[in-house]
């Protein structure tokens, strides 16, 4: 669980499959029906051509660590030093999230490190998609 | 096709006092820099007709206030570079024949918080499903997300980031209005607060009260004017995104480049034409990111370029002679400061004057990445 306060999301009608997987423990995608190309945040058609031919699926939860800071400043809902991450998935997509059961430290927050979703859940509408180190990596 | 020079800056004021404002709420620093301008014009609200500045229901809260009845109006606000913007859409307009005299104002009660621009959370917009819920908190924790990535990319150092700081404290260092003048070292720098790593308070911007104001009109009518006339030689603009974690390349924006070259094409000049750059510095990265985006340098040659001293004092290409967002002020949209300096370089009459400079380049950025506009200026009419 995580600690009150944080802000949190409210679904719309184009996003709200996502946070229904969430819940789940499955992170969806969406593929564009022109090029096969995934690609987030959610949206009924496709960045890439336009059309509203897409596909949502589930993705492997597989990600790299792409960039981050870390944050020194106290926000309501989390402790500093906290790390605030962008990671690129294994389908391409890349997401901002928090890596959790890591050290928040520039030392162990290694770019381009194997990250792995954990599904953490606000409260029981709302699971967040966050990523930990992918064990024996 | 408005011409290259066809559309001059005959009026360019900040508003009295900037820093700390604590006497004028956000709508009076819009009006008090407007008054500069127009005074040093020798015009009054009724000879303005057309009005620009930042935001939805703006327009009109600005002209009523200064008692003009405008027939064009302006209220693009894609964050701190929105002014390049309007200038672009001002000239286009002037050209057009739908205003004569168009007056773009800023005003921002940044640090005091007088009537102040709220910033709500949405958490039904999409920053607020797939952004906030992961801490971000302002600016400091959102703009500087790219740079471990660019860093690692292009093998840019702590210290070559930390001296964007020093450098531009140099200028500071000569103009009196800066808010911060002491020099600062590398060591200064990576000594100072952490804010988010691997930015520290001095990488960080100032947040401070302040207005500007400029007018634009047809250069053919500068010479009604008592004031040194600024032509605009080119411009350009673009957006991406306003999710920084969704910019397409995190080592080089996409609308600095569109933005950027758009408006040097637009001028006819070459890069080496150029006598004095400014580039929105909100964090330390941006002068970077602009060097290597706008093709002052090539890609990754930005930390060279600058630890070599070509934007220092004295440099081939100075860079934020004002003291930048780092140094000199930064109301929160500070977009507008850097096209007075750039207005003061051309007239001759910065308090850190490039001598003879002839060209200015002025680069803006908005919302963490998600918009740029670019103002090509000089002093002598193609």
């Amino acid at each position: 669980m995580l600690e009150p306060g944080r802000p949190k999301p409210k679904p719309t009608p184009e996003t709200k499959h996502f946070w229904d997987g969430a819940k789940q423990g499955k992170l969806l995608l969406q593929r564009c029906g022109d090029t096969g190309k995934a690609y987030f945040p959610p949206r009924p058609f496709s960045p890439y051509t336009g059309t509203r031919n897409v596909s949502v699926f589930e993705a492997s939860g597989r990600a790299t660590l792409h960039s981050y800071v870390i944050h020194h400043r106290p926000v309501p809902g989390f402790t500093p030093p906290y790390a605030i991450a962008v990671v690129e998935l294994e389908e391409g997509p890349r997401l901002m999230t928090n890596i959790i059961d890591c050290p928040q430290t520039p030392e162990a927050l290694v770019l381009d490190m194997q990250l792995e979703v954990a599904f953490t859940p606000m409260d029981d509408d709302i699971s967040l998609p966050l990523f930990r180190p992918t064990k024996g990596a | 096709m408005l011409g290259r020079g066809e559309i001059a800056i005959v009026g360019a004021a900040e508003s009295t006092q900037i820093g700390a404002v604590p006497g004028m709420s956000q709508i009076m620093l819009h009006a008090d820099a407007a008054l500069n301008a127009m005074a040093e014009t020798g015009l009054k609200p009724s000879d303005i007709d057309g009005v620009a500045c930042v935001g939805p229901m703006m327009p009109q809260q600005i002209a009523h206030y200064l008692g003009i009845t405008p027939k064009w109006v302006d209220g693009t606000g894609v964050g701190g570079c929105s002014f390049m913007l309007h200038v672009r859409h001002a000239a286009a307009a002037i050209h057009a024949g739908y205003a004569n005299t168009i007056l773009i104002t800023h005003g921002e009660s940044g640090k005091s918080r007088i009537n102040a621009t709220p910033r709500p959370a949405e958490p039904e917009s999409l920053n607020g499903q797939f952004e906030i819920p992961y801490g971000p908190f302002g600016p400091p924790t959102l703009f500087p997300i790219p740079v471990l990535r660019y860093m690692k990319t292009l093998g840019v150092t702590h210290e070559d980031l930390a001296r964007v700081s020093v450098v531009t404290r140099e200028w500071a260092s000569k103009n009196p209005r800066a808010m911060f003048r002491d020099l600062i070292t590398i060591d200064d720098v990576l000594n100072s607060r952490m804010i988010a790593y691997p930015f520290r308070i001095l990488q960080c911007c100032l947040v401070t009260d302040g207005g500007g104001a400029l007018i634009l009109t047809k250069s053919d009518r500068a010479k009604d004017f008592p004031t040194k006339p600024v032509y605009i030689l080119g411009t350009g603009e673009s957006v991406e995104t306003n999710m920084v974690s969704q910019m397409a390349d995190f080592t080089s924006s996409s609308a600095f480049r569109v933005a950027g070259p758009t408006a040097i094409k637009a001028a006819g000049i070459a890069h080496k034409d150029v006598d004095h750059l400014m580039i929105y510095d909100a964090f330390a990265h941006l002068p970077m990111y602009g060097l290597e985006d706008l093709g002052f340098v090539k890609r990754g040659e930005a930390k060279d370029f600058i630890k070599e001293g070509h934007t220092r004092p004295g440099g081939k290409l100075p860079l934020n002679t004002n003291g930048g967002g780092l140094s000199y002020t930064h109301t929160g949209m500070y977009g507008m400061f850097a096209l007075q300096e750039s207005v003061r370089q051309m007239r001759g009459t910065a308090p850190a004057q490039v001598p003879g400079a002839k060209i200015s380049v002025c680069h803006g950025v908005g919302g963490m990445f998600s918009a740029s506009g670019t103002v090509v200026f000089s002093n002598q009419r193609p």
